[in-house]
């Protein structure tokens, strides 16, 4: 990814949280993977001043408490929250899935690859657009936002 | 005809414009593109029930009439338009472009490489991504040695 901050996983089934991990450290990705069990544990997360705003957040659909479309409505209304790019991470092929996500402008669907390689291309392609793009400052209030250097966020 | 939705490209200046389109052509890229030279154009092609949706858009920010943050704006506050996924590609390293773009829900802040080849490489990785997305084709890559 584009800086060193550190990438959230939304992810219930700690089988599959751990392929995600196993795939960023083949890749080489060197931002920590701080991973959450469900929407409601996220928000936690980063609503807590101390904690480092991810870069970006990668999420499942179906979780318990609160699921994936859940969060992204509560996150994405949310003025600190919005600007960070949610992807979301699923074997959901579901079309209805994949509007309503795309309505809360989500910055991805992937449908995870069942086959660990290919899933390894996935994210391999996922952290390639993820370092070319730019990122927002997450730490910064709307407020006092200025023209400033763009170093803030590498 | 094709079934693939276009790409939109949404862009003021011509150079860049057909710099663009050459890229997605040597890239391989199976959906149309569709160039419109500013936001208000954009906005007429998108709300014209005639046309089909895009399946992501690229935007140039500084454009006259309709810049590319206002027609992001317009765009996410319309229940027809709110889930195209829209790319942004320009040359502002503005802070305050960043993040009124990501505020808006934009879905990746590309800067326009000035050399043709980073250019590719950078167009090859957002279709790349925007193909994993199931949303662009590229045709299977054969004798493309440019990459």
């Amino acid at each position: 990814m584009r800086d060193y901050k550190p990438i959230l996983l939304l992810e219930d089934d700690t089988v599959d949280a751990m392929t995600v991990k196993r795939a960023l450290r083949d890749l080489k990705v060197t931002n920590p993977l701080v991973r959450v069990a469900n929407g409601e544990e996220a928000l936690v997360y980063l609503r807590d001043e101390t904690k480092t705003k991810p870069c970006v957040i990668l999420l499942d659909l179906n979780m318990p408490k609160m699921n994936g479309i859940e969060f992204l409505k509560i996150a994405k209304a949310d003025d600190k929250l919005r600007r960070i790019p949610a992807i979301v991470l699923t074997t959901s092929k579901d079309d209805q899935d994949r509007f309503a996500t795309f309505q809360l402008s989500i910055a991805g669907f992937i449908v995870k690859p069942v086959d660990y390689i290919k899933f390894v291309e996935a994210m391999k392609i996922v952290n390639l657009y993820w370092t070319l793009s730019e990122l927002p400052n997450t730490e910064q209030e709307n407020t006092d936002a200025k023209l400033t250097t763009d170093t803030a966020c590498r | 005809m094709s079934l693939l939705k276009p790409i939109l490209l949404v862009e003021d200046d011509v150079v860049d414009a057909a710099t663009s389109k050459q890229a997605l052509q040597d890239i391989r890229v199976k959906n149309p593109v569709i160039h419109k030279m500013d936001g208000e154009e954009a906005l007429e092609y998108l709300r014209d029930p005639n046309n089909d949706r895009p399946a992501f858009i690229l935007l140039d920010l500084n454009m006259p009439r309709l810049n590319g943050i206002e027609l992001l704006q317009i765009m996410k506050a319309d229940a027809e338009l709110q889930h195209i996924p829209v790319v942004a590609l320009t040359v502002s390293k503005y802070e305050q472009d960043k993040l009124d773009t990501f505020n808006f829900g934009v879905a990746g802040y590309v800067i326009k490489a000035v050399d043709y080849d980073a250019f590719l490489r950078s167009m090859d990785i957002i279709i790349q991504y925007w193909a994993w997305n199931g949303l662009v084709e590229k045709e299977k890559e054969t004798d493309n040695a440019r990459l």
